[in-house]
C-alpha cells in the first residue's frame, strides 16, 4: 500500500516536471521579447539590455530553466507583465473562489447524479428511466451560460432570493459565502449531474449483469441489499474515478460559470491573461491547473485502492 | 411427495431478434437426498430451466409448475421465494471467480448469507461458522483464509468456498451448474469427490448440470438429457449409460474420452446446436442425426418409454425419438435394429435424404 502510494506520488511529480518543461519552452516559443513587454514600448536599447540581464534572459536556456525551476519550488512564479504584481499572489486570490465553486458543486452533482443514476438503472426502460434520460440529454446539451443567466435572472434579479454575483470569502462571512455560491453551484452541478447520472446508470447496469449479483440473489438477500451493497458498491468505482479527474480539471478553469456569476477564479484569470498575453500569469495558471489535475488523479488512486482490494494488494 | 417436481416448464425470452424459446417443456422430479444429472450441450436450456426455479431469470416468460415440498416455486411472491433461496435451495455456479463478489472477503460473503436467514446469529458467530465451513470443504488454515478476498484464492479454492456457502444453511437441495467446467482436470476430480462426500454427509439432494456425461457417471441417480430446450432422454444412470436410445445421448456418450473402450477414438457430434428462435421442424435434432428418417423432418417425437431387451416398455426410461423403442444400446444388435429402421424409413427422394446429403457436404 505504502509502496503503491509512493509510486503514484513519484509519477505525479514526473508529470508535473514535464509540464514545467513544457510551460518553460512555451514561454520562449511564443514570446517575441519578454524584456520589451516588461520594459514598456518607449524603452531604449540600453534599458532593454539591462532589463534582459536583470531578468536573466541572456543566460543559456538550461540555466534559465534551472532558475525558473528553483524559483518555482520557492513558490515564486514571477511577476505579471500587466500589473507587475506577483503571479503567486494573483493565483492565491483567485483560488478560493474556484475551489469553493468546484468542491461545492461536486457534492451536489455527485449526490444528484448517483441518486438519479440508481433510480434510472433499477427501473431501466420504464417511463421514469426514459424521463431521466430525457432530462440528462437536456442537461448535457444546455450551454452553461444559458443555465447560469436564467438562474441568475430568475432567482437573483426577479425573485431576489439569492444575491447577485461576486465572491465573498468564507472566512469573512460564511453565510454570505454560501448565499453567493448557491446559484453558481447549481449551474455547474446541473450539467455535471447529467453526466454523472448517465455514468452511474451505465456502470450500475453493467454490474447488475455480473455473475456475483446473481449469487447475491441466489443467497436470498433482499433486492435492496443486492442493489446497494453488492451492485452500487462496485458501480461507484468508475464514478469516483471520474469525479477525481473532473474536479482536478475544473479547478483549473470553469470559465463560463465563473464569469456569469462574477467569481474572480482561476478560469477568469486564465482568460484575462490570455487576452493580453500576460505570459507569467499564463504559465502560473497552467502550472496550477496541472497541479490540481495531478492531485485529483492521485486522490483517485488512493481512494480507488481503498475501494478495490485487488488494487491494494497487487 | 417428491422434494422437487417440475412439470412442463416452459421459459422464453422476448428479444429484439425474436422469441428465444430457451426451455420448451421440461418435467423431472428430484427425491430427497438423490442426485439428478442434467446433461446437454451449451445452449440446451440447462441453466435457464434451473435458475428459473429460483426466479433468477429476469425478464423471462414462464409457464409450468415447480412444486418444492408441494409448494409451487413459480407462483411464490418475491419475499416467499427469497426465503427459499440459499436456505432451502442453494446454487453453485460455473465460474467461481466471477460468482464471488470481488470487493468483499470470502468469509464475509458466507457470513452475510447466514445472518440474512438467521437474524439471531451475531457477526462473531457467523464468522466462526464461515471458518468451520471453509475448513470442512478443505481450505487450509481457514481461520486466516476467511479474511482473504476471492482473487487471493486459487480457482479450486474459490469453488470450494462456493460449496461451503451452498452448505451453510444445510439446504434440502443444491443446484450445481457446471461447477467444474471452469477448473482444470485434477481439480475437477477433487471438487467432484468433495461434492459427493458432502452430499452423503448432509443428505442433500443435488441437481448436477454438466455438458460432459463423464462428470456425472459416478454421481447421478437419474439423468435427464436436454437438446434444444427439451428433454430428449430420461433414465436412471445404468440404463442411460448402457442402453442409450436417443442418437443424441449416444453421441454424448461417444464423445466422452475413453468411454466406449480405449480403441474407439473420441467422436464429437457434428453440426451446430439449433437456433432457439427458429427451431428445425419435426425432431429438433434431425439436421445433425445420422439416423434421420422421413418422419423425423415433419413429425416431432414425444418422450415415450424405451423397450427392454425383450421389447417390454421400461417405464423409468423414456426417449423422444422415432427409432424403434427396443433399439437401445451401443452394441451391434441395437445398431442393426437402427439401421433396419433407417432403411425402411428413408425413401429415395425423401426430405431425410436431403438432410443427409447436406450433412455429408459439410
Ligand atoms: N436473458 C436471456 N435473454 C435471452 N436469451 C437467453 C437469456 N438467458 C438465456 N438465454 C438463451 O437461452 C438458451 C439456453 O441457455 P442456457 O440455459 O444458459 O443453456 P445451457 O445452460 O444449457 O448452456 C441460450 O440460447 C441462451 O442464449
Ligand atoms: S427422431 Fe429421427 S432425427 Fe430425431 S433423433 Fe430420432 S432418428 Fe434422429
Ligand atoms: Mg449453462
Amino acid at each position: 500500500m505504502l509502496r503503491f502510494l509512493i509510486r503514484r506520488i513519484l509519477f505525479g511529480i514526473l508529470v508535473l516536471w514535464i509540464v514545467t518543461l513544457g510551460v518553460f519552452l512555451l514561454f520562449f516559443a511564443t514570446s517575441d521579447d519578454p524584456a520589451a513587454r516588461f520594459a514598456g514600448k518607449s524603452a531604449t536599447p540600453a534599458t532593454l539590455a539591462l532589463v534582459r540581464h536583470r531578468l536573466g534572459l541572456d543566460d543559456p536556456l538550461p540555466v534559465q530553466y534551472w532558475h525558473f525551476l528553483t524559483r518555482l519550488l520557492r513558490g515564486d512564479l514571477g511577476y505579471s507583465f500587466a500589473t507587475q504584481s506577483p503571479v503567486t499572489d494573483m493565483i492565491k486570490q483567485a483560488l478560493p473562489a474556484s475551489l469553493s465553486l468546484i468542491l461545492g458543486a461536486a457534492v451536489l452533482w455527485l449526490a444528484a447524479g448517483i441518486v438519479a443514476g440508481v433510480i434510472s438503472a433499477t427501473r431501466a426502460r420504464t417511463l421514469l428511466d426514459r424521463g431521466i434520460t430525457l432530462a440528462v440529454l437536456l442537461g448535457i446539451s444546455m450551454p452553461a451560460f444559458i443555465v447560469g443567466l436564467t438562474l441568475s435572472y430568475v432567482f437573483a434579479v426577479k425573485l431576489q432570493i439569492f444575491p447577485q454575483t461576486q465572491y465573498v470569502p468564507i472566512q469573512n462571512n460564511p453565510l454570505q459565502w454560501f448565499e453567493h455560491m448557491v446559484l453558481p453551484w447549481i449551474t455547474l452541478a446541473l450539467l455535471q449531474s447529467a453526466i454523472y447520472t448517465r455514468l452511474t446508470r451505465g456502470s450500475l447496469l453493467d454490474v447488475l449483469g455480473e455473475d456475483y449479483i446473481r449469487t447475491a440473489r441466489a443467497k436470498g438477500l433482499p433486492e435492496r441489499r443486492v442493489i446497494y451493497r453488492h451492485g452500487l458498491r462496485s458501480a461507484l468505482t468508475p464514478v469516483v474515478t471520474q469525479a477525481g479527474v473532473d474536479i482536478g480539471v475544473l479547478i483549473g478553469g470553469t470559465l463560463v460559470t465563473e464569469s456569469v456569476f462574477g467569481l474572480q477564479g482561476i478560469g477568469q484569470l486564465t482568460v484575462q491573461s490570455l487576452t493580453i498575453g500576460d505570459l507569467p500569469v499564463i504559465m502560473g495558471v497552467v502550472l496550477i491547473a496541472a497541479f490540481f489535475v495531478v492531485l485529483g488523479n492521485l486522490v483517485v488512486d488512493v481512494v480507488y485502492s481503498f475501494l478495490d482490494p485487488r488494487v491494494r494488494l497487487s | 411427495m417428491s422434494l422437487l417436481e417440475v412439470r412442463d416448464l416452459k421459459v422464453s425470452f422476448d428479444t429484439s431478434d425474436g422469441l428465444v424459446q430457451a426451455v420448451r417443456g421440461v418435467s423431472f422430479t428430484v427425491e430427497r437426498g438423490k442426485t439428478l444429472g442434467i446433461v446437454g450441450e451449451s445452449g440446451s436450456g440447462k441453466s435457464v430451466s434451473t435458475q428459473t426455479l429460483l426466479g433468477l431469470t429476469a425478464g423471462a416468460l414462464i409457464d409450468g409448475e415447480a412444486l418444492f415440498e408441494g409448494q409451487d416455486l413459480l407462483a411464490m411472491t418475491d419475499e416467499q421465494l427469497r426465503r427459499v433461496r440459499g436456505k432451502e435451495i442453494a446454487m453453485i455456479f460455473q465460474d467461481p471467480l466471477s460468482s464471488l463478489h470481488p470487493l468483499y472477503k470470502v468469509g464475509k460473503q458466507i457470513a452475510e448469507m447466514i445472518r440474512q436467514h438467521e437474524p439471531d446469529v451475531n457477526k462473531a458467530q457467523a464468522r466462526k461458522r464461515a471458518i468451520e465451513l471453509l475448513g470442512m470443504v478443505g481450505i487450509p488454515e481457514p481461520g486466516q483464509r476467511v479474511d482473504d478476498y476471492p482473487h487471493q484464492f486459487s480457482g479450486g479454492m474459490r469453488q470450494r468456498a462456493m460449496i461451503a456457502m451452498s452448505l451453510a444453511l444445510n439446504p434440502k437441495l443444491i443446484v450445481a451448474d457446471e461447477p467444474t467446467t471452469a477448473l482444470d482436470a485434477t481439480v475437477q476430480a477433487q471438487i467432484l469427490d468433495l461434492m459427493l462426500r458432502l452430499q452423503r454427509e448432509f443428505d442433500t439432494a443435488l441437481i448436477m448440470i454438466t455438458h460432459d456425461l463423464g462428470v456425472i457417471a459416478d454421481l447421478a441417480d437419474d439423468v435427464l438429457v436436454m437438446y434444444g430446450g427439451k428433454p430428449v432422454e430420461h433414465a436412471d444412470r445404468r440404463s442411460l449409460y448402457y442402453r442409450p436410445h436417443h442418437p443424441y445421448t449416444k453421441g454424448l456418450l461417444e464423445s466422452i474420452p475413453g468411454s466406449t473402450g480405449a480403441k474407439t477414438r473420441l467422436k464429437p457430434i457434428g453440426g451446430q446446436p439449433p437456433s432457439l428462435i427458429n427451431l428445425p421442424t419435426g425432431c429438433a435434432f434431425h439436421p445433425r442425426c445420422e439416423y434421420v428418417m422421413d418422419r423425423c423432418v415433419t413429425e416431432e417425437p414425444l418422450l415415450a418409454a424405451v423397450g427392454d431387451k425383450d421389447g417390454f416398455p421400461d417405464l423409468g426410461h423414456t426417449s423422444a425419438c422415432w427409432l424403434p423403442k427396443e433399439a437401445a444400446g451401443l452394441d451391434a444388435e441395437a445398431e442393426n435394429l437402427r439401421q433396419e429402421a433407417v432403411a425402411l424409413g428413408r425413401s429415395a427422394d425423401s426430405p431425410a435424404a436431403t438432410v443427409v446429403d447436406a450433412g455429408e457436404a459439410q
